[in-house]
């Protein structure tokens, strides 16, 4: 029983940061009806940024976090401009398959940089954790929960109260008309990279001190995510939310009863079972093409 | 007037058997064949143009699912792995006979990928991206990891060859001779039904659907073929290498897959071998760029993306786009018969009877029992205000829309629960109010695709049948001088005319227009006015949606009316539009 506890709060944690990258995922296909392969690539960038800043420059830890988030935003843009932009007005394959390359050449530019050598980056607190009861809380794993919980409140205040959500919601519903009222598509579309990159960089520094900082950090959490994104039903916030914590447990406890090795194959085999026997996934998003 | 009066003697569209035309082909691979196995190489220069060739092979696979069908699959690394361990393993562990591996590696490639293709085809996109990536990550943290089944990291060893051709230089040649057949097959492959249907699926999967394309279906081939020819490459390249490992067949290495069919041109095998060539050989030129880990990937990666934005065709499509406009011009279409429209009569004198069709979306009732009865060989009007339920009665007639409850009748068929390709194959056709063609295909292809209706028993067997059919309905709209035209450099008048010739060639027992007369001018209308009244005459049966009130009241005896979903009216035509509902219905009432 103690074991399926701290098996419980570690699944939770880590689902926890793939359900931030499950977010970025969700809100960029809904700004551009596409889904960005690049979006692990956001986390890696983001933990290698805060290696150069505070453990090779030797900065404080915050101010290395508020230098890299601020990069992450610089990135969204530059991303946006160089791979997504140019091709808005084609169809979702070759977007997407440019958005692969630019994975492709974010993660191998990182190599070639500082080498495959995994990276080391201390975690926030100098407190390891805390012992409650049967359960070892790791302070990390706390900081995740937490500060996904303090994002998914924003994301709802943000897209319901504010205009600016508004004006994002509106933009990802319908282009046309929203142009049309005033908003400027681009300027929204901007805005969603933007945001989405500063989310993934923050999941890749939350996560960064629990993994190692590496090369295949971001394609391995990506691919949790999007596993994500199809359990809690493809589009949706909450399911991409959802859909996030519950592969994170279901992958820990798979790693703890059934191997080790295989364990990042379990999110593979949950996505194929949900594909086959429940496509719309949790929360029923429709996929089907509307006539 | 009979038939035969309007004949206009028809040259034969193919003179020459397939197999004379397709000649130097083959007397071109026979040659390369011959100077791979003749010409002396040293083992460098051999172990290039082997892995050249065997790669060449895989990336045939990707021109086929990604070029044809329009579909992505991100594990033809995996599928090439999946070869290259079974011949591998096959021989150096089990000692079985080569032929038996590379046929089991071809077969079980071909499940693997029926099988993937199974679970996420039916789903956009973006889902076979992902998916296809999860399963290349799989396959490789299996090849590492089951040490008992796949030496782990250590690789595979000792592979053997076929008896015939030990030596590399016969290897070679027998894998060059593996290249022309397979580059042949594929070569040839749009050209045939199956190759149609994919270029159909890639242009407008909801119009391929309504004319008798089984999407799902077409979508499984594709990756099956694609698989199978990863498997078959691995195959061989076990052979040639004697030696394999898991890091040959990661996920960078279908990356590597894509960036040489992008490359090359996606639509074509010859883009493939060009675009194999170039990336095995330019790394092979940089050296240098390998001494540091990453940086040949990444700039595999940043020519990925400077290629689809600046060469969405690739190399060779960029050439032979060129060579396709220039050849459009000198070849003029053959001249066609009359066309024929024998539409079946199995059922009674009613053609179609819809009873009790509702159709809601959550609590809106777009379309709320209504009941219709087309009269065979007559022209039927469905006719409504703006949102009253017109195209959504249309969309669920032609099975996009599943019908809420009703009882959906064709010629005596029930086809309430079929696909649209089902429905299509029992008689169905229909054209789009937002014209649905294939655009990357001349007018004369679109019609051939709509030809191919299973059960379409007015045309004959062969590809000339086809062709000749095809020619006679785009020659019954008036642009059979036009056929070999892109859809592209069409007016939208003449677009909406090659959806109606598409749908004609197929001989259906009824023909649904969805506003037809939208968009067009008032010459285009009289002239579709002119074309509806030639349909009509040779006793096919037509259900119409329009606004445009003069055309309906000319053209149709009958009119069904719909107003918020519900039939507010049914009837003889002019009876109907004086009809008191009616007219509130289209101009309020006091």
């Amino acid at each position: 029983m103690d074991l399926v506890l701290q098996l419980l709060f570690t699944g939770i944690g880590i689902g926890a940061v793939y359900a931030l990258v499950a977010l970025g995922f969700v809100l960029i296909f809904r700004a551009t009806n596409v889904v960005n392969f690049a979006q692990g690539e956001f986390s890696m960038v983001a933990a290698y940024l805060m290696v150069v800043f505070s453990v090779d420059l030797g900065w404080p830890y915050w101010l290395s976090f508020l230098i890299a988030l601020a990069g992450m935003a610089l990135f969204g843009v530059i991303f946006n401009l160089g791979v997504y932009y140019p091709l808005r007005n084609r169809t979702y394959l070759p977007v997407i398959i440019a958005t692969i390359g630019a994975s492709i050449l974010l993660s191998n530019s990182v190599l070639a940089i500082y080498g495959p050598q995994p990276q080391v980056l201390q975690g926030w607190f100098d407190t390891p954790g805390i012992q409650l009861g049967p359960v070892y809380l790791d302070s990390q794993y706390l900081l995740i929960i937490a500060v996904t919980i303090l994002l998914v409140l924003f994301n709802f205040w943000f897209f319901e109260k504010t205009l600016l959500g508004k004006k994002l919601q509106a933009t990802s519903q319908d282009k046309e008309m929203a142009s049309l009222l005033g908003i400027s598509v681009s300027t929204m579309i901007m805005i969603t990279f933007i945001y989405s990159a500063v989310l993934g960089g923050l999941a890749g520094i939350l996560v960064a001190p629990v993994l190692f900082v590496s090369i295949q950090m971001g394609s391995t959490i990506a691919l949790k995510a999007f596993a994500a994104t199809i359990i809690g039903g493809f589009g949706d916030v909450a399911g991409a939310i959802v859909g996030g914590l519950a592969l994170g447990v279901i992958e820990t406890f798979g790693a703890a009863y059934v191997s080790v090795p295989y364990k990042d194959g379990f999110a593979f085999l949950v996505l194929i079972a949900f594909l086959v026997f429940r496509p719309q996934g949790i929360f029923g998003e429709r996929v089907a093409e509307k006539a | 007037m009979s038939a035969s009066d309007n004949m206009i003697p028809a040259p034969a569209v193919r003179s020459r058997p397939l197999i004379v035309r397709h000649l130097p082909y083959f007397i071109g691979a026979a040659a390369l064949v011959t100077l791979a196995a003749g010409m002396r190489f040293d083992g460098y220069v051999l172990n290039i143009l082997l892995q050249a060739t065997t790669f060449s092979i895989a990336v045939f696979g990707l021109s086929v699912v990604l070029g044809l069908c329009g579909q992505i699959n991100l594990a033809q690394a995996a599928f090439f792995g999946f070869g290259a361990y079974a011949v591998g393993l096959g021989t150096a562990d089990l000692h079985l006979n080569f032929w038996l591996c590379l046929a089991g590696a071809c077969a079980i490639t071909l499940v693997a990928g029926a099988f993937l293709g199974m679970s996420t085809l039916r789903l956009g996109g973006h889902y076979l991206a992902m998916v296809t990536i999860s399963f290349q990550q799989i396959v490789t943290l299996v090849m590492i990891n089951a040490i008992g089944l796949t030496h782990g990291p250590d690789g595979v060893a000792n592979i053997r060859r076929p008896e015939l051709f030990q030596s590399s230089q016969s290897y070679l040649a027998f894998c060059v001779a593996m290249l022309a057949i397979v580059g042949y097959i594929v070569w040839h492959l749009p050209d045939t039904k199956l190759g149609r249907a994919m270029r159909a699926v890639r242009d407008n999967e909801l119009a391929a659907g309504v004319n008798g394309i089984d999407v799902f279906r077409t979508k499984i081939y594709a990756f099956g073929i694609c698989a199978l020819l990863g498997g078959l490459a691995g195959g061989l390249f076990a052979g040639g290498f004697a030696y394999v490992s898991p890091d040959q067949f990661s996920f960078a290495e279908s990356i590597v897959f894509l960036t040489m069919s992008l490359l090359g041109g996606v639509a074509s095998p010859i883009g493939s071998v060009i675009g194999t060539g170039l990336l095995i050989l330019i790394p092979e030129w940089l050296r240098f760029l390998k001494s540091v880990p990453g940086l040949y990937l990444a700039i595999y990666g940043l020519f990925v993306i400077l290629i689809i934005r600046f060469m969405p065709d690739g190399i060779w499509g960029f050439v032979a786009d060129a060579f396709t406009r220039w050849r459009a011009q000198t070849k003029a279409p053959p001249a066609a018969a009359v066309l024929q429209l024998k539409p079946a009569t199995t059922g009674g004198d009613i053609v179609l009877e819809v009873t009790g069709l509702s159709k809601h979306f959550g609590g809106l009732k777009a379309v709320d029992d209504v009941d219709i009865a087309v009269k065979r060989g007559s022209v039927h009007a469905l006719i409504g205000p703006n949102g009253s339920g017109k195209t959504t009665t249309l969309n669920v007639l032609s099975g996009l829309y599943k019908a809420t409850s009703g009882r959906i009748v064709l010629d005596g068929t029930d086809i309430t629960s079929m696909a649209p390709h089902q429905r299509t194959a029992a008689g169905l056709g229909r054209t789009f109010q937002n014209i649905r063609l294939f655009r990357s295909m001349t007018a004369l292809e679109n019609v051939e695709i709509g030809a191919e209706r299973p059960g379409n028993t007015m045309v004959g067997k062969g590809d000339d049948a086809l062709t000749e059919r095809a020619m006679e309905a785009l020659t019954f709209v008036g642009l059979g001088n036009r056929a070999n035209e892109l859809i592209s450099s069409f007016s939208y008048g003449h677009q909406r005319l090659i959806e109606i010739a598409r749908a004609l060639a197929s001989n259906p027992t009824l023909l649904l227009l969805d506003e037809p007369a939208a968009g067009l001018n008032s010459t285009e209308k009289l002239e579709l006015h002119e074309l509806l009244k030639r349909i009509a005459a040779q006793g096919l049966t037509i259900l119409i949606i329009d606004h445009d009130m003069t055309l309906v009241s000319e053209a149709a005896q009958h009119i069904t009316v719909l107003n918020f979903g519900r039939r507010i009216a049914d009837g003889e035509s002019m009876a109907v539009l004086r009809h008191p509902d009616v007219v509130s219905a289209y101009l309020g009432s006091e």
